[in-house]
């Protein structure tokens, strides 16, 4: 069968697979009730709280800090888990980078030298307290995908004024990046894992086997 | 392919059976179910990780207070689609080739395995890698590698180990479920190079999975996925996953080809709010998986595939689609919870549904995907407890189609010469003439009664002689009563009518 014949097919198929549907009938003339939760009624202190709790619960570690003392958070994290190479992105704001470790900054790094950094930093996109969840979305700062998979640790930024409360909200920020080819978008929850085994969590597969998600006050 | 039925459990798991959908009848559920109770390990693996999960997806559900809510949307948004499956379908063609994206037709498994194949065999690549899909088990998409001299690495957990043990799926979500660490710690020190020390940790048995795969992921130019859900206002495709291989191949190979049914088309992106909070907290009972992946076409320079190549299949989902009760099928989104709560599922485990779909939702998808007449022991698969609609969430009634699905293979028996010629229809034959006449029906009971004698045990009666046994070969009957309701009111107006009765009055 050749290409087109093959669309025309399926498509015949589907038609008259359908005959039962009236013909004056639109998509939209089916209802969808969305009476679920599109937005959370928590105080923000309370999203903020909820959000680093659900983060722990993944064995993620999260640190809080204040915009001026970000960057010596960022060093201290660095120090703490040995990381003595660290990724960033070409267009990691300015102050962020430590000084006292071996900075590898895109782009062009290869995939040898992904795979032997101790690991990467980058700032997000969003977060879900909801779910625990930071999203990357390839806007500023947050560099390609490969930078936040292969190195063994993946250290992510995120500021208060970030942190949405449920998935919802999440979904209507990311629309923008959804079309373009040019942004795409993970959903990271917790560090790799897998529960294949008798379900049992086992974090660290293939992905980083650890996260750390520092939270920074918005400035008040 | 088998030449005869499994008889044994490692037959009844080996990757020899293809099983369903395809052309062929499969072994009836029951001979198969047979083999697997006979398994006390299977039996003891399966009770404590269905009773596990089951737990675990309960205080998930239960700490979300628009639950309910969110289950009625997933459900309209998939009807929607379903009834409009053409209008979207060419709405996501037409995004995903606006994105750089390139879109194939497959009305069935062999034109999509051709279709891959020449894909791969473009690139001159002999190894692929792959991250976990049901579709392309649907399609022995491997097995069709394999012909042209292409291998196919599973990158999933526990696909590499079913793979590597030769062995089929027996659950959607985690394919070796059937296996516990000890049998796993075995079958890696047996095909895994330097595995002399593997404990059963599952910690050191993920790490050993790790390292045999990441040369794998750093050195293959294609992947091959399937999808969770494609949108068709963006074009945007979503991959669903727990431990970052598939993150690795849909970001490291150069080429990316996505096979996905035509009915995991959504109409925009604010739907995934809803699936993106059914599905983790359905399968894995997480508030979100560790990873999802979502792109649009093909990847920009650096960041991923930069050919990207999404593959839409038939392969019999119209005729699901044609069945406008049956059609809620599709709605599925293999999330498996409706499994894990089956008491029939939780027993025989998922080799014996013989289907790249087993337990409830495999029990009403697979029939209608290759038609009743190479599944009908499918839909009696069933206690019809209802439990699987309760933790379906969309809501698929799936009960309801089981019943409607038998009422077909009833049908279809009756249409063909073997089946009218069938112990049970001749059994039902004759108990329909028994039924349509007062006097045979006495007559009948009676006879009954004389012969029942020496079959009662415990009060019932286990096993009725000739055509009769098809109905008590799955369950017992009550005897006749010594006296039949027809019997008392017969002598009740008699004594009604004589004297002293109507002294009483």
């Amino acid at each position: 069968m050749s290409a087109n014949s093959a669309r025309e097919a399926v498509f015949g198929k589907i038609r008259s697979a359908l005959k039962d549907v009236p013909k004056s009938e639109q998509p939209d003339d089916v209802a969808v009730d969305r009476s679920y939760l599109t937005a959370s009624d928590e105080s923000r202190p309370e999203l903020i709280r909820q959000f680093i709790e659900r983060v722990e619960e993944y064995r993620a570690k999260v640190r809080t800090t204040s915009p001026d003392d970000l960057p010596r958070v960022i060093a201290e994290s660095c120090a703490d888990n040995g990381i003595r190479s660290l990724v960033v992105p070409a267009d990691l704001p300015d102050g962020w980078a430590p000084t006292d470790l071996t900075l590898l900054r895109e782009p062009g790094l290869s995939i040898d030298q992904l795979e032997q950094a101790g690991g990467a930093l980058t700032a997000c996109a969003v977060g879900i307290a909801q779910t625990g969840t930071v999203v990357l979305d390839a806007g500023p700062g947050q560099g390609r995908r490969a930078i936040t998979l292969l190195p063994d640790h993946h250290l992510c930024v995120i500021f208060e004024d970030q942190i949405v409360g449920l998935v919802p909200e999440a979904i209507a920020r990311l629309h923008d990046a959804a079309s373009r080819p040019d942004r795409p978008i993970t959903f990271i929850s917790g560090p790799s894992a897998t529960s294949d085994i008798e379900l049992n969590r086992v974090e660290g597969v293939h992905g980083p086997r650890r996260l750390e998600v520092i939270v920074v006050a918005s400035s008040a | 392919m088998s030449r005869h039925a499994p008889t044994t459990r490692a037959e009844l798991m080996s990757r020899d059976v293809a099983p369903l959908p395809t052309n062929a009848p499969a072994q009836p559920f029951p001979e198969a179910a047979r083999i697997s109770l006979a398994d006390v390990q299977l039996r003891r693996n399966m009770g404590k990780v269905t009773t596990t999960i089951r737990a675990k997806r309960a205080k998930a559900v239960a700490e979300m207070p628009d639950w309910e809510a969110l289950r009625e949307a997933g459900r309209a948004i998939k009807d929607r689609t379903l009834r409009h499956l053409d209008h979207y379908l060419i709405q996501l063609e037409q995004a995903v080739t606006r994105a750089g994206g390139k879109v194939h037709w497959a009305a069935d498994a062999a034109e999509a395995n051709r279709i891959i194949a020449g894909l791969v065999q473009s690139h001159q690549t002999k190894e692929v890698v792959k991250i976990k899909s049901l579709t392309t088990d649907e399609l022995g998409l491997n097995e069709a590698l394999r012909e042209i001299g292409v291998e196919a690495f599973e990158t999933d957990l526990a696909e590499l180990i079913i793979q590597l043990a030769g062995e089929r799926s027996s659950h959607i979500l985690v394919p070796a479920i059937h296996k516990n660490r000890a049998e796993i710690r075995a079958l890696f020190r047996r095909r895994l190079a330097d595995t002399e020390n593997l404990t059963d940790e599952p910690k050191a048995l993920a790490a050993a999975a790790r390292a045999h795969l990441r040369k794998k992921f750093l050195s293959a130019k294609v992947a091959i996925s399937g999808a969770n859900f494609g949108v068709a206002e963006t074009g945007s495709i979503c991959i669903v996953e727990s431990e970052g291989n598939g993150r690795m191949c849909l970001t490291l190979p150069r080429v990316l080809i996505s096979v996905m049914g035509i009915e995991k088309v959504i109409p925009s992106w604010r739907d995934l709010e809803v699936y993106l909070q059914l599905l983790p907290r359905s399968s894995t009972a997480e508030r979100m998986n560790p990873y999802t992946s979502i792109w649009t076409g093909a990847s920009a320079p650096g960041d991923g595939p930069e050919e990207f190549h999404l593959v839409l299949l038939d392969n019999g989902r119209t005729k699901v689609l044609a069945d406008s009760f049956g059609r809620q099928a599709l709605q599925c989104i293999r999330c498996s919870a409706c499994l894990n709560v089956c008491p029939v599922y939780e027993r025989t485990g998922g080799h014996a549904y013989n289907s790249v779909y087993p337990g409830p939702i495999g029990a009403i998808l697979t029939p209608q995907l290759v038609g009743v007449h190479n599944a009908g022991s499918l839909p009696y698969a069933s206690s019809l407890c209802g439990a699987c609609y309760d933790a379906c969430p969309v809501k698929i009634n799936i009960p309801q189609v089981l019943v409607h699905l038998r009422g077909k293979v009833v049908e279809h028996k009756r249409e063909s010469l073997s089946g009218r010629l069938a112990p049970e229809a001749l059994a039902m034959k004759t108990l329909g003439k028994v039924f349509t006449s007062p006097k045979r029906f006495e007559r009948f009971q009676k006879l009954g009664r004389l012969g029942q004698r020496l079959k009662i045990h415990n009060g019932m009666i286990e096993s009725l002689p000739g055509q009769l046994g098809g109905w008590t070969a799955v369950r017992d009957v009550y005897p006749v009563a010594p006296e039949t309701f027809r019997e008392w009111w017969l002598r009740r107006s008699e004594s009604k009518t004589s004297p002293n009765r109507e002294g009483q009055s």
